[in-house]
């Protein structure tokens, strides 16, 4: 009844009301010693205490570059620290920390990993041969595609140029739009004016 | 009611396939009625599944067990608005969700379009029909939603935990309206290449309709984002997931189409590429669907796998082959009208947009497609992940940044070197005293460096864009400088609203560079044990860990644990995150303990605290703390962008329509004045 009691308050007064409910209930919550929690299965799996190397900005760069195998999509790193039901990252996290321990570099233990979980395990794959490609295409492609933008634009622009210098040049042959005649003032307020039309 | 949605399904797809054969028969060009019956028939669809939607919805509330999908996706202790969004929560809820409100675009496109353009509406309610068709089917094939079990269980298994937010009530049906709102322009586009009315009069009928299509990815994904922020817990809000990739696709392509058709508006060129662009935007929203829907990535955003993706898989081809054919037989009716005159002209900076937007989707579809590819060739496995896009599109999005700055600069047709230097130099300079300032403050990484650089060029062009057109305005018609502005953009809507919404972009990237320098941190804590932090704006804050409270609420049992924070020395209250055990109306657990993350979001930086999980039982607790700098702007920018989008749609304040065309590939233009 006290525990319902508790629950029901809880939930009435929100999360600050819970905890000082909780806190009345049990007098060593809170005081240094450890309280022991009224149920620890709603908060799934127990945890272990974190270790110093569990911060470690070499261990994290590390999983970050590694692909956690329980399915989820996410580094090793990112899983570990965000999916608290996954039982596979804290099991990879303590395989780089013991490679780790080994005295392993950072690229020895990528190495280790994929030979013992194949090419799957790297967050991206290596850049070198067929995956060069994967790298590479959107880039090149990209490239390609404004030299070629770039060089048919240009090169219309220069006959329309040579088109305008022919039309320009008595007995040219042929007619194109007669250059603008005005003062650079005229000018100015033209272009402005072709500029509002334009937006 | 189940029957009802049954039947209303049935004759959903009875009614479609009648509008949409008699739409390609062509019959109804020579038979008033059969036009007329070919119209109606979208809004006596959109009434079939209207029926359906109400039957799966009665079921959902009354909560009916009995039907397998009101059992897989609530329970009876479900908070009332999560029973509303279980409707989209799951595989079958969501395709007729799909239905329901594609049919009730495509009702409202035969309504809403103006009578200028009825010699389409035909073939539009024929192509609505038919993707509406096409989902129904699916449903009544292979996904029924009104599916009954052998037998009625007590209790329904309750959503999802991740799916009880409220983020998840609005991010999931806007991301599906932007998705299904590219029908309409597809169809557009189909019934002028069917028509061979290939003027710009398709492309005005759909101007709206491709910003609302717009406007609700770019809602949805900025949606997604945050949902991902409050509820997976992991301190980020973009994965780079094949399903938020999915949904980005679209987005791209689109954009890229919202500039290129001024262009066609403008010049009459580029004619072929925005109908291409068209056809592959709807191609691509389908192709999202596929991916989340046919398990052939994994993802942690999929379904549960179902044959519905070969579907999907079918369709596509179809659909694409279909497009594709009928843009390559009217090719010759889409000779521009105009050429472009030089590579230093908005058209060009237009063209080089574009080729970035559709570059930025061709290698996000690659990078999402290519682990298929390598098992293809190789016959290995292989996971592109987030390294791996951020390697190859962060370069591609700080090019597509500074264009949107360059863009505006540069005079139509032809800049000269002098309209160049006039244009460029205050927003050079705003990008450069951007740079040197980050410079001196110590920041040394390139890409935020190059990203925040670039937000002040970007910047400095929109507000000498405004200061300009206010200057104008006030010295023509001697306004005082806040009418000027107010009369300014009300007149130039769509020009002045794409501003803002480029201004919305350049917060976006530099809120993306923020992130750059989030701080992390692991802690076990015993009740009145603390860890001290600092952030990259250089305040120190101490989290003090209180002790955990355990409570029963609405469908969970929470265990909430507390900290208390202090900035720079200074009380800065409690942060609470909780793991919730949700359970059924007979107290039976139902899913895996999921976190909540407790968040004090602020102008600098977010202070993001997840409660782990509790050591042997007892209140000594393992915490993740973040901090992680500049994420309110992400949301901000969102607001700003829609806020620009809505100002560029909003009725009237339009461009002026010059004849058949909108706009003459020639000017006239007078001289007057002093």
């Amino acid at each position: 009844m006290l525990l319902a009691a508790v629950g029901t308050l809880g939930s009435a007064l929100g999360v600050a009301g819970g905890l000082r409910a909780q806190q009345e209930e049990e007098p060593l919550s809170g005081k240094g010693a450890n309280g022991s929690l009224r149920d620890p299965t709603v908060l799934g799996r127990p945890l272990d205490p974190t270790h110093p190397l569990d911060d470690s900005e070499a261990i994290k760069r590390i999983e970050q570059r590694l692909h956690c195998t329980c399915g989820c999509n996410l580094d090793v790193y990112t899983c570990r620290t965000t999916d608290f039901s996954c039982t596979y990252s804290p099991e990879l996290h303590r395989e780089v920390l013991a490679l780790h321990g080994d005295g392993k570099s950072a690229q020895q233990i990528l190495d280790a990993f994929v030979i013992r979980y194949g090419e799957k395990v790297l967050m991206a794959p290596e850049p070198g041969g067929f995956n060069l490609l994967g790298y590479l295409l959107p880039g090149v492609a990209i490239t390609l595609g404004a030299a070629t933008l770039a060089f048919v634009i240009g090169r219309r622009e220069r006959r329309r140029s040579l088109a305008l210098v022919t039309a320009a040049v008595p007995g040219g042959g042929t007619t194109g739009p007669t250059p603008l005649q005005g003062t650079p003032e005229e000018l100015e307020r033209l272009r402005r004016a072709l500029d509002e039309v334009d937006d | 009611m189940t029957l009802l949605g049954e039947f209303s399904l049935w004759a959903a797809a009875l009614v479609g396939l009648w509008c949409a054969g008699i739409s390609f028969s062509g019959r109804w060009r020579d038979r008033r009625e059969l036009a007329l019956s070919v119209t109606r028939s979208t809004h006596a669809l959109l009434v079939c599944l209207l029926a359906a939607s109400l039957a799966l919805w009665q079921g959902l509330v009354s909560h009916d067990f009995n039907i397998e999908y009101v059992a897989a996706y609530t329970s009876r202790n479900l908070p009332p608005y999560y029973i509303v969004s279980a409707f989209w929560a799951g595989q079958k809820g969501s395709l007729l969700f799909w239905a329901v409100v594609l049919a009730l675009f495509g009702s409202l496109a035969q309504t809403l379009t103006p009578r200028r353009y009825a010699d389409l509406l035909p073939h539009v309610a024929g192509v609505t029909s038919a993707v509406v068709v096409f989902f129904v089917g699916v449903m009544l094939l292979s996904a029924n939603p009104f599916e009954r079990l052998a037998f009625t269980p007590p209790d329904g298994r309750g959503l999802n935990p991740q799916l009880q937010n409220v983020g998840m009530v609005i991010h999931p049906p806007m991301l599906y309206l932007g998705y299904i709102s590219i029908t309409v322009p597809f169809a557009f586009a189909v019934a002028a290449l069917l028509s061979r009315k290939l003027d710009t009069g398709w492309i005005h009928a759909i101007r709206k309709w491709t910003l609302v299509s717009w406007l609700f990815l770019s809602i949805g994904i900025t949606l997604g984002m945050w949902w991902a922020y409050v509820e997976l817990g992991w301190g980020g809000y973009w994965a780079w997931d094949p399903v938020e990739n999915a949904s980005l696709l679209p987005w791209l392509t689109m954009t890229a189409f919202l500039h290129s058709v001024m262009i066609q508006e403008k010049r009459g060129m580029l004619k072929r590429w925005n109908l291409g662009l068209i056809v592959g935007t709807f191609m691509l929203s389908i192709f999202g669907t596929f991916i989340t829907r046919s398990g052939v990535i994994s993802s942690v955003h999929s379904f549960t796998q179902s044959n519905v993706g070969y579907f999907f898989l079918a369709f596509l081809v179809i659909a694409g082959i279909f497009g594709f054919t009928l843009l390559y037989t009217r090719w010759p009716l889409l000779e521009p009208e105009a050429q472009l005159d030089s590579v230093v002209s908005r058209e060009a900076a237009f063209l080089f947009n574009n080729l970035l937007f559709v570059g930025i989707a061709f290698s996000v579809l690659w990078g999402t497609l290519f682990p298929i590819l390598s098992e293809l060739v190789r016959g290995t496995k292989i996971t592109v992940g987030p390294p791996f896009f951020n390697r190859v599109n962060v370069p591609l999005g700080l090019l597509l940044l500074g264009l949107t700055g360059v863009g505006p600069l540069i005079a139509w047709r032809k800049a000269s070197s002098e309209n160049l230097k006039r244009q460029f130099r205050w927003p050079t300079a705003a990008g450069l005293v951007t740079l040197g300032g980050l410079l001196a403050a110590g920041m040394r990484d390139l890409y935020p460096l190059m990203a925040i650089s670039l937000g002040g060029f970007v910047a400095g062009t929109v507000v000498q864009e405004f200061y300009r057109g206010v200057r104008a305005r006030m010295r023509m018609h001697a306004e005082s400088a806040p009418v000027a502005l107010a009369r300014l953009v009300g007149r130039n809507r769509r020009r002045y609203g794409g501003y803002i919404v480029h201004i919305g972009m350049l917060i976006y990237f530099v809120a993306f560079a923020g992130m750059a320098f989030k701080r992390e941190q692991e802690a076990t804590l015993k009740p009145g044990q603390s860890v001290v932090m600092r952030s990259p704006f250089g305040h120190t804050y101490t989290f003090t860990h209180l002790g955990i409270s355990q409570y029963e609420a609405l469908n969970r049992i929470v265990s909430a644990a507390t900290v208390e924070v202090t900035k720079d020395g200074k009380p800065d209250g409690l942060i609470t995150s909780e793991k919730r055990q949700h359970i059924d109306s007979f107290k039976r657990p139902t899913f895996e303990p999921s976190t909540e993350v407790g968040i004090r979001s602020g102008l600098q930086e977010d202070v993001y605290v997840v409660f782990a999980g509790a050591v042997n039982g007892t209140e000594e607790a393992v915490y993740r703390f973040n901090l992680n700098p500049l994420v309110w702007w992400v949301w901000y920018g969102g607001f700003v962008l829609v806020f620009g989008g809505l100002l560029t749609m909003w009725p009237g304040g339009g461009p002026v329509v010059h004849g058949p065309r909108g706009a003459p590939a020639g000017y006239r233009a007078e001289l007057v004045g002093k």
